[in-house]
């Protein structure tokens, strides 16, 4: 019987070569404390090339500060903050990321066009990766980052993290006092840019209804690992219920 | 009286390097260190004047050792750097009062242009034009941290270092701008003039240059006025500024 199984995994492997060291991140046992208080308690997870993970917790549960870990970015300010575990990206990884809701200051002169120069992005790809958010007037890059509306500013911190070509993009609470306006909201946007991209998208939110969207694995978290797993295992599980308490409902979207 | 042309060029090329510089300090929490740190030059002014030695060499020495401290503490504490730049600052400016000798307290407070000579003039040219060139390099990386200092850390901006180096700059342009404006009004070749080019730039290529044309205009302007009405050249600066600052506030308003 034991053989059985093995071999049935091997076939598996074998159908699907590739993502059997496509990992491109694998993270073992993080645990980080600040101040000597926990924040987050032996975390493991992984994710595939091209997969995507939301990390779903309610607000306090360390999921801001998981997501700096990863980016590697912890250890700025100052700050008594300690971790252990490990983190361990795919080599050469390049990661986009889109920050939790954040608003230039008043008259920040600063135009779009002269904000995907710092990362040395041409007008041509601006335009064309404005384009992919939703912004198709021309003229919008000529504007100054601080005159946007603030799901503009959304849309535009969207394209930006795309510049480049990014491997996966982390994004923190994109929805976090978003007007992107009309029907389309900012997770149908990222949907169909993981669509047309096929990149990795690890998503933070306290928003249980974006599980079905894209998630391709779903990782809970209350400082502790709640669960992990498939949105199908994941949804109506006993743990979900205990961390949102019992009135867990959530409508499957069929696509 | 009559316009003294070394310390005239000398003016248009800190006034320059300062405006250009001050347009980095786009935010509200830059500015305040930019306004602070001139007074830290201070006591180093006073120890240059009893032993004898050039000023600016004085102002830089101990604008370099407040720099540090505040970095430092920055880093190390979660303190935050207006709080330790006020420290830093009532200290330089109650040591600055006990060593600077009383009849030239005026000259170290405003700044005494006439004093300026050509050593002083080919060291001024040469320290703005690396000023210019540091303060650009960084420009593009300050900005992104201005915006969002995770989304700069994770395109990996080292802000620690480019802190430190503006800060060292902004020391630099200082030790340099107090013999111009004297330790009291420097920060008005820094603050005043990027304030001034704000209101009316739309982007940040306009608001530089603008900052470094008004830094210029400001500054070779109060030297020459100062020089023919006969008075120190600091007020009239920093006088001159503020004008040019209330003028564009002015047309931004119109423009809007």
């Amino acid at each position: 019987m034991e053989i059985l199984e093995n071999n049935l995994l091997e076939s598996q492997k074998l159908l699907e070569p590739a993502r059997v060291d496509s990992k491109i991140l694998e993270v073992r046992n993080l645990s980080i404390s600040c101040g000597g208080e926990k924040i987050l308690d032996n975390i493991s997870f992984s994710l595939e090339g091209a997969d995507n993970l939301v990390i779903l917790g309610p607000n306090g549960a360390g999921k801001s500060m998981l997501l700096k870990a990863l980016l590697g970015v912890l250890s700025f300010g100052g700050g008594d903050v300690a971790t252990s575990g490990y983190i361990k990206w795919k080599d050469d990884v390049k990661i986009g990321y889109v920050p939790q809701k954040i608003s230039p200051e008043k008259n920040f002169p600063l135009s779009v066009e002269e904000f995907f120069k710092i990362k040395k992005i041409k007008k041509e790809e601006a335009i064309n990766l404005l384009n992919m958010v939703g912004i198709k007037d021309e003229r919008f890059i000529k504007k100054q980052i601080s005159k946007i509306s603030s799901g503009q500013f959304q849309r535009l911190l969207v394209a930006w993290s795309l510049a480049g070509k990014p491997d996966v993009i982390l994004m923190d609470e994109p929805t976090a006092g978003i007007d992107v306006g009309g029907e389309e909201t900012i997770y149908n946007l990222i949907a169909n840019i993981d669509k047309e991209k096929k990149l990795s998208i690890i998503l933070v939110t306290h928003d249980l209804s974006v599980v079905y969207k894209f998630a391709d694995n779903v990782l809970c978290l209350n400082k502790k690992l709640i669960c992990y797993g498939t949105p199908n295992d994941i949804v109506g599980s006993e743990s979900l219920r205990k961390m949102y308490g019992e009135d867990v409902s959530l409508y499957k979207h069929e696509h | 009286m009559s316009i003294n042309f070394v310390s005239l060029i000398s003016a248009l090329f800190i006034g320059g390097a300062a405006g250009y510089l001050g347009s980095l300090m786009a935010t509200k929490k830059m500015s305040l260190a930019g306004d602070v740190l001139s007074h830290v030059a201070l006591p180093g002014i006073g120890f240059a004047l009893l032993l004898g030695l050039n000023i600016s060499l004085g102002a830089l020495a101990s604008l370099i050792i407040g720099v540090l401290i505040i970095w430092l503490l920055g880093m190390k504490t979660s303190l935050s750097s207006e709080l330790l730049t006020g420290v830093v600052f009532v200290i330089s400016l109650a040591i600055g009062f006990i060593v600077v000798p009383d009849h030239e307290l005026l000259e170290a407070l405003f700044g005494d242009i006439a004093s300026v000579n050509y050593a002083d003039m080919a060291m001024v040219i040469l320290i703005s034009i690396i000023v210019f060139l540091v303060a650009r390099s960084i420009y593009p990386k300050m900005m992104l941290a201005y915006i969002s200092e995770d989304m700069a850390l994770a395109e990996g901006v080292k802000i620690n270092k480019n802190n430190l180096i503006y800060l060292l700059i902004v020391a630099v342009v200082i030790a340099f701008g107090v013999k111009i404006a004297g330790s009291l009004l420097t920060s008005a070749l820094i603050i005043l003039p990027a304030a001034a080019a704000k209101n009316i730039s739309g982007s940040m290529k306009q608001y530089s240059f603008l900052a470094a044309l008004l830094g210029v205009a400001g500054a070779g302007g109060g030297v020459a006025l100062a020089g023919v009405i006969g008075i120190s050249a600091g007020p009239v600066v920093a006088i001159l500024s503020a004008i040019m600052f209330g003028f564009t506030l002015a047309l931004g308003k119109i423009m809007r």
